[in-house]
């Protein structure tokens, strides 16, 4: 059954999914601005979304588990962040292939663009911590944690280097703020490619929650075949 | 009156129950043996006891910490530190109220006075775990949670060891320390806690059989050693 | 409350008694920053005027990378003869063991900043001392940073396999914020110019990254310690 459902949710994804890139390449004109690769920010945009949802989600796990020792929100964590990076990894790529054409650099030290890369490498350190620790209680223990901090820590981050960049506005950021106002057209479709992401992202985490379970069992088997 | 009480411990790695309801009680001045193989929960336990460990379900009671004492496997002694360096530390984690008197009256116990300003680093293996027991009972616990004594010490250590142990007794001293040296615990021991698979396989007073013939123990009730 | 930071105390002063018999972490702290400064030196013209617009950017880059040296040491120096077990079992609340270790870190991090910042003056020609009570809350305020976050992790990743390499890359990436207030205020400070307006913000981040930062160890610290 959960099966089934899961897999009716990744298909409705992907259908949505080619369903807006229809809408994207076709029905939606070029920008007056930057011309056709402004299209680029209907995966960017959402992208960002979507990590920034499961960034949230595990540092709520990470508090629930601290609360309840409930190994199934240290997945639930595990999962979120796990899936989180692809999504912030496709944010940050469309990012800079979107400069390239527009600003001429693949990257700029603008502050989202420098958040966000801190943001992915501190999670990716998250995920190595985990990796370092065996015992799975001990394990959920540590990085419910180290996740906490991680969260605060990116979010000041994320207000520092606002103050800390405006002061020093490079050439790059003038050429940001002249673009208009977004088009209602295009607004919306930033969000209707939202959910489908957001779906897809639901079924990952889903899916490696079940395999950290199986995991789970397989080293509470080999402890009890141990035991004295 | 109960000086210790477990009361339905559960202890999880993992998925796996190291502890699986664990249920007892002892009296002050009782000194209990737990009994088990490897991996039973022995250590598991006494780590909760000591507070090195929280338990996922149900409760432990003890006396205060500044009245217990925990000896693990390893000394827990500073290297970098002298001998009376060492134990005045202690002294002051534990709140002895004359540090300097208790330090060089233990010094003097562990027979180490006349290597008081050396740093322990210097000392042989015998002379370390000497200065460890003085660590240990330089508070004048009332509770002793000792892993494995025996199997770390030498024999002199351990001469001292059951000498000091004898004497804790006679101030009413519980003692809780886990081993699977068979034979002496149960020489030492009022009480017996066999675990198995996590469990609670025997609880009670050792009897003057079990001193005669140990092995009946597990005989009786599984959890071969 | 007084028991508290006399516990605190009491394992502070044995973490920088044992700390200077030895002097291991602060003799490689101190020559590693020494090490760094010279390296610099190749990097780019030290005796250029450009060199004293980011000194307070390479100041921190040293007292980071010689810093991570004596965090690092704060939990591990108690994993010879299993201390810690000790520590923990003892009447010491968490909060209090960590607390004194953070002020041990402080106190021997603040050493190897005061040897460092003089030959740092020396090397690159710079009159640091001109406005002292700047550049005093810049150090304190950022080491206090460094301490206690250094600290935590340092509890985090004690039993950790690769515990050297993990702790440096857990904690720069945390330390940004910080880092970023302390570099434009020590730059400030360093090229005698005003601080004023806008820069005062980054007393403030600074401020509010050490109460968040501390509040939050000393809440956390006991799912660290206690297992």
């Amino acid at each position: 059954m959960r099966d089934k459902l899961l897999t009716a949710t990744a298909a409705l994804a992907g259908i949505m999914l080619v369903w807006n890139l229809k809408i994207i390449l076709t029905v939606l004109p070029d920008e007056v601005a930057q011309g056709a690769i402004y299209r680029i920010m209907f995966f960017h945009i959402p992208g960002f979304f979507t990590a920034g949802v499961c960034y949230i989600v595990a540092m709520l796990a990470s508090i629930y588990y601290l609360w309840k020792k409930d190994l199934r929100a240290d997945a639930l964590a595990m999962a979120a962040t796990e899936v989180a990076l692809p999504f912030a990894a496709v944010n940050l790529i469309t990012g800079m292939i979107w400069g390239r054409i527009i600003w001429g650099i693949w990257w700029a030290w603008d502050p989202r663009l420098t958040w966000a890369l801190i943001s992915w490498l501190v999670y990716f350190g998250y995920l190595m911590l985990r990796k370092a620790i065996d015992d799975p209680s001990e394990r959920a223990n540590i990085s419910a944690v180290a996740n906490i901090f991680f969260f605060s820590s990116v979010a000041i981050t994320w207000k520092a280097i606002v103050w800390w960049r405006t002061q020093h506005p490079g050439p790059v950021l003038s050429i940001r703020g002249a673009d208009g106002k977004l088009d209602a057209g295009v607004e919306r479709m930033i969000y209707q490619n939202w959910i489908p992401l957001l779906l897809l992202a639901i079924v990952f985490i889903s899916i490696r929650i079940r395999q950290e379970r199986a995991l789970r069992e397989l080293d509470a088997m080999r402890r009890w075949a141990h035991a004295g | 009156m109960a000086a210790v009480s477990v009361e339905n411990v559960w202890k999880y790695f993992g998925d796996y129950p190291a502890l699986r309801d664990v249920n007892f009680t002892i009296d002050a001045g009782t000194c209990l043996a737990l009994l088990g193989r490897n991996g039973a929960g022995k250590t598991t336990l006494l780590r909760i006891l000591a507070g090195l460990s929280g338990t996922s379900k149900g409760a432990v009671k003890l006396p205060d910490r500044r009245r217990t004492a925990y000896l693990g496997h390893n000394i827990g002694i500073y290297d970098e530190l002298s001998a009376l360096e060492n134990l005045k530390l202690f002294g002051r984690l534990y709140e002895v109220p004359n540090v300097k008197q208790a330090a060089a009256k233990w010094l003097e116990r562990v027979n180490l006075a006349h290597v008081a300003d050396s740093p322990a680093r210097e000392f042989s293996r015998g002379m370390r775990q000497r200065l460890a027991l003085g660590r240990v009972f330089i508070h004048e616990p009332e509770m002793l949670l000792l892993d494995e004594p025996f199997t770390s010490l030498d024999d002199q250590a351990i001469a001292l060891l059951q000498g000091l142990m004898r004497e804790a007794r006679m101030r009413g001293a519980t003692i809780i320390l886990s081993t699977h040296q068979l034979r002496e615990a149960l020489e030492l021991a009022t009480n017996v806690v066999l675990l198995r698979r996590g469990q609670i396989a025997y609880c009670g007073p050792r009897t003057k059989a079990m001193a005669d013939d140990p092995a009946a123990l597990y005989r009786d009730h599984g959890g071969e050693p | 409350m007084i028991r508290f930071f006399r516990l605190s105390f009491a394992i502070a002063a044995k973490d920088i008694q044992s700390e200077w018999r030895t002097k291991e972490a602060l003799n490689s702290a101190c020559s590693f920053s020494i090490v760094v400064l010279l390296m610099f030196s190749f990097a780019f013209d030290p005796g250029a005027e450009s060199t004293k617009e980011f000194a307070g950017g390479l100041l921190w880059l040293v007292f980071m990378f010689a810093g991570s040296l004596i965090v690092n040491r704060s939990f591990s120096r108690e994993l010879p003869n299993d201390c810690l077990d000790v520590l923990i079992a003892s009447p010491v609340p968490p909060a209090a063991l960590f607390l004194g270790k953070a002020f041990a870190c402080f106190v021997l991090l603040m050493i190897i900043e005061l040897i460092s910042i003089p030959v740092f003056g020396i090397f690159y020609n710079i009159t640091w001392w001109r406005q002292p009570a700047w550049l005093a809350v810049a150090l304190g305020l950022t080491t206090w940073a460094m301490s206690v976050i250094g600290s935590l992790f340092s509890a985090l990743t004690v039993n950790l396999r690769l515990r050297e390499l993990m702790l440096p890359m857990l904690l720069y990436p945390m330390l940004i914020p910080a880092l970023m207030g302390a570099i434009r205020l020590t730059s400030l400070a360093l090229a005698n110019e005003p601080i004023a307006g806008e820069d005062l913000v980054w007393l403030k981040v600074l401020v509010a990254f050490d109460i968040i930062f501390t509040s939050l160890s000393l809440a956390l610290v006991d799912f660290v310690l206690v297992r």
